[in-house]
């Protein structure tokens, strides 16, 4: 008899929390529910100025709304999406174990596709949503050509940029784009590299390539067409076999994420790296890892752009809490402080005249810092490709190179 | 009463996790697992495993991993003891080395790592002046294919354990006198030591000596640090599919934790046959009466690697803790240019966390490890039986490789809703804490002398009391010792915690391994000093409390 009354006592809990998640419209009740609440918010957590600004987020959001916010810290997102499939599988539509999740492209495709994320969307009725530059950012819209439809809301802007030593490097003699890239690595043997796919960076790389070799871009916007798809990146593939034997350790080892280029830029090992944040060379300076005499450029031609994003899971425990989390990272203030590159340096995801003065004059007053281009000189911005290609350029990559020896 | 329910206590808390672990493990791998819509037995996920790129590779890196670990860094303790062992020398040695034990793998994995890469302090201290570098040269050291680094980092770390192991044997054999016995023959100290004290001793030390063939055949954190990445080894491989958001990768995460088990049993296999031919080399070696009288050279040899060893982790554990008070250090400057406490400013707020995790599972760990393990103790002492099968048991934790088990374990642990809870953690770590705080007391514990209980019991104290006021105190130091390496030990795990943890839980070892991905030294500095740090702290309350609770007895002092 008891145990009939537990069982039906677990089911009536599994039905209350199964009830559709809290209703932003109604942001009071949301604030309310929040209250109390812990939010796990699984996000990359392999950079430190990083994890010190989520860090900060979570001190300010205890303070204000009496959340506390845990940083499960990922060396790869799909790790998040991987515990959510778990635990649908396992039946757990509530209570689960992730509430907030770091997210774009691929692994919000598979989220979407497979309805793990909280819906109806939401985050366009985040009170501060006002302020989201939705008009001149497209990719917030569009997540690696996939619409977002309020299911995941915007938290930074993100741009392919270069960096080199001006010290060592002579700037005249800068690529300007993948094909001179390729002859500058062949005039400096063992000084380029690229983080091994599947890291977020190093794919990016990947997908950089193909789309200045591709004969017609449009194609990467879709969905991989199988039949066409050897052919369409065998310009990708003969150049990557051209790069390796002049690459850093031959092609035959390879930086982990792009945190690690910059330890090889800085050992003087590297003398060309990337990253997806244009701040990223005046952070590293600021914080005393990089010289001072780092410099940034990109390829006149375009490279790479981005948005990223946070999502909610549908079975969040604390999705009220990770609202709130959600709105106060996109608030002006914290995406100010995000800019500033002595904290992280990720560019705003906000139009600025959209903020009252006193948040215009929070940016205004930013010292990007001497290694930053201004946003005038960060060229045109190549779309990301469809996020299938993601997949398969990666397996792809890891079936040539990743199983070489 | 109590003792009784110890020994099948402890069978249960070891062998009960491995063996629901391994069919966790066994039966995903042959398409088993019906929460994942696995119905069936089929070899599908064996078939998709074979099929996998470059896993011929990853297979062999980890065999190789395994037995030339385990040669090289066996090879050296035997020199060494051979070589030294009963003179004034050794005890030096054994006193450098001792404190080598409870560094972390890990941290010793970042020093190493940044001692030996090509723009690392091995290459900044001679450079420009001697090698001419202006900058660091092009060479593949670290993340080598063949995985050489991963061994040399094994190797440097192994040689402790296997050295305090072989000296724990050694007073069951007459040293001195079968010493002069040899030198009288005529036979040099290497020769005469291999001949009349190698093959009893060896066999004294079999044991832990497959132990470092299994982790060396499945470690990952090691792996992940200084192993290959174009294939990395097969447990690393294994951690990435069981991370995949494919689920059906599951399947094949259990095919290759099987095919793990597979390899380590390989790798004893193949050491069991060079014990053989060890053994035929030996005796060929002795009817020929090989004397090897001037053996200076091989003696010298032995000391010289033993200290090149301890030196690598000490001076890369010193270019860590230097990395994290560094300002801006570019090669090829031999010091950073500044020096600040910034990095650990900046770090200590979210160090409290994982460092409240790691000190909870390493004391409750290890206060239940050894409760249990006096339980046992206690028990022989009843029945005056030391069962030999037992033995054998309390080593398994230590041979069955750590990947095949606890991704099934993982995985029950997750179907029953208990992953990330942190008496799941308490519970994993013990299976690891145990057989070392068992194997650190049993010793001590067995050599007291009874004759102190005979007289409480004679003065009228209870059995318990006589425990509590007796021999517990008597052998306070030991029992201290084997705490501390029991926490050192959970310190120290990093699959166990990763896995059942599931990235909720994480500990200062957790922590520092998912930091090294992303290169930052100082950060890693930081975290490694604090993985350092904490089993040392363990050490020193076991020195310090004997010693001021010991501090009017003469006799109990060291």
């Amino acid at each position: 008899m008891r145990r009939l009354a537990l069982s039906a006592l677990a089911l009536a809990a599994t039905t209350l929390g199964a009830v559709a998640g809290p209703d932003p419209k109604d942001w009071a009740a949301v604030l309310a529910d929040a209250r109390g609440e812990t939010v796990y918010w699984n996000a990359w957590g392999g950079s430190e100025n990083i994890n010190a600004y989520i860090e900060w987020a979570g001190a300010e959001l205890k303070a204000r709304h009496g959340i506390t916010l845990v940083h499960v810290k990922l060396d790869d997102t799909a790790n998040a999406v991987a515990k959510v499939v778990a635990e649908k599988a396992a039946g757990k539509d509530a209570g689960g174990s992730v509430d907030l999740i770091w997210i774009n492209g691929e692994n919000f495709a598979s989220m979407k596709r497979q309805d793990l994320l909280l819906s109806p969307g939401w985050a366009e009725d985040l009170p501060n949503w006002t302020y989201v530059d939705v008009e001149n950012k497209p990719t917030i819209g569009t997540d690696f050509t996939i619409p977002v439809e309020g299911l995941e809301s915007p938290w930074g802007m993100a741009k392919l940029v270069f960096f080199y030593d001006g010290a060592r490097t002579d700037a005249a003699t800068l690529p300007t784009d993948a094909r001179s890239l390729l002859a500058w690595a062949k005039a400096n043997p063992g000084r380029f590299s690229y983080p091994q796919p599947p890291d977020f960076v190093g794919s990016s790389f990947l997908k950089q390539v193909l789309s200045e070799l591709v004969a017609d871009r449009s194609v990467l916007l879709a969905p991989v067409d199988e039949a066409r798809f050897d052919a369409t990146v065998a310009p990708l593939f003969a150049y990557l076999d051209e790069l390796h034997p002049v690459m850093w350790r031959s092609g035959r080892a390879y930086p982990a994420n792009y945190p690690a280029m910059k330890q090889l830029l800085a050992d003087s090992e590297l003398d060309i790296i990337f990253a997806f944040n244009p701040s990223e060379a005046s952070s590293a300076i600021a914080s005393g890892e990089l010289p001072e005499t780092v410099r940034s450029f990109t390829f006149p031609g375009g490279t790479l752009a981005n948005t990223h994003f946070v999502a909610i899971p549908y079975n969040a425990a604390s999705a009220a809490g990770a609202m709130v989390t959600a709105d106060f990272l996109i608030s002006p203030e914290a995406q100010a402080r995000k800019q500033d590159p002595k904290v992280w340096g990720d560019p705003t995801v906000l139009a600025m005249d959209r903020l009252s003065l006193d948040d215009r004059a929070r940016f205004e007053a930013l010292d990007l810092g001497v290694a930053t281009l201004k946003p005038d000189e960060l060229g045109p911005a190549i779309d990301e490709p469809h996020p299938s290609w993601m997949d398969r350029l990666e397996g792809e990559w890891k079936r040539r190179y990743g199983a070489a020896n | 009463m109590l003792p009784r329910l110890g020994p099948p206590a402890a069978i249960l808390l070891l062998s009960g996790p491995i063996l629901a672990g391994l069919a966790g493990t066994i039966l995903p791998a042959f398409g088993y697992l019906p929460a994942l819509g696995g119905q069936d037995l089929s070899l599908e996920p064996l078939r998709r495993l074979a099929a996998a790129p470059g896993i011929a590779g990853s297979t062999m890196l980890s065999f190789q991993a395994g037995l030339a670990s385990a040669v090289l860094s066996l090879g050296v303790v035997m020199l060494l003891v051979a070589a030294w062992a009963g003179t004034p020398a050794f005890s030096r040695v054994q006193h450098l080395i001792s404190p080598l034990l409870s560094v972390p793998h890990a941290a010793a994995a970042f020093g190493f790592a940044f001692l030996i890469a090509p723009s690392g302090l091995v290459a900044r201290l001679l450079s420009p002046e001697i090698t001419g570098w202006q900058r660091p040269p092009d060479l593949l050291i670290v993340n080598d294919p063949m995985g050489l680094s991963l061994i040399a980092g094994l190797v440097v770390k192994e040689i402790p354990f296997l050295l305090l192991v072989t000296l724990a044997a050694l007073p069951q054999v007459p040293l001195a006198r079968t010493r002069e016995l040899a030198a009288s023959l005529g036979y040099g100290r290497i020769a005469g030591f291999f001949c009349c004290l190698w093959p009893p001793l060896y066999r004294q030390i079999r044991l832990p000596v497959f132990a470092v063939i299994a982790f060396a055949s499945s470690v990952v954190d090691v792996a992940i640090i200084l192993g290959p990445s174009t294939p990395p080894t097969l447990a690393v491989r294994v951690i990435g599919w069981m991370n995949d958001p494919e689920l059906s990768m599951r399947f094949l995460a259990s095919a290759g934790a099987l095919l793990q088990l597979g390899i380590t049993a390989a790798a004893i296999l193949a050491w069991l046959v060079l014990e053989r031919l060890g053994a035929i080399v030996l005796q060929t070696l002795s009817i020929h009466g090989l004397r090897l009288r001037r053996d200076g050279a091989l003696r010298m040899l032995a000391l010289a690697l033993t200290l090149a060893g301890a030196l690598a982790v000490f001076v890369g554990l010193a270019g860590l803790a230097l990395w994290s008070v560094a300002g801006l250090w570019q090669f090829p400057d031999a010091l950073p240019r500044g020096v600040s406490l910034k990095t650990w400013v900046a770090t200590a707020p979210r160090v409290a966390e994982p460092l409240a995790t790691t000190l909870v599972a390493g004391l409750v760990s290890t206060a239940a490890a050894l409760v249990l393990t006096l339980l046992c103790l206690m028990r022989e002492d009843e029945t005056g039986r030391r069962p030999r099968r037992a033995a054998a048991l309390i080593y398994l934790p230590l041979i069955v490789p750590q990947a095949a088990f606890l991704f099934g374990l993982h995985l029950l642990f997750l179907l029953g809703g208990v992953d990330a809870s942190l008496w799941a953690l308490v519970l994993v770590h013990l299976v690891f804490v145990m057989p070392y705080v068992f194997l650190s007391l049993s010793d001590p514990w067995r050599a007291f002398d009874r004759r102190y209980e005979a007289i409480a019991a004679g003065l009228g104290k209870s059995r318990l009391e006589t425990l509590w006021r007796v021999r517990l105190p008597m052998l306070a130091r030991p029992v201290l010792t084997a705490c501390a390496v029991g926490f050192a030990v959970s310190v120290g795990l990093y699959l166990p915690t990763v896995l059942i943890g599931a990235g909720r839980l994480t500990t200062i070892t957790t922590e520092a391994v998912a930091l090294a991905s992303g290169g930052n030294r100082r950060v890693i500095g930081v975290y490694a000093f604090l993985q350092m740090l904490l089993p040392l702290a363990g050490f020193a309350v076991a020195t310090v409390v004997p010693a001021l609770l010991f501090r009017r007895f003469r006799a109990m002092r060291v």
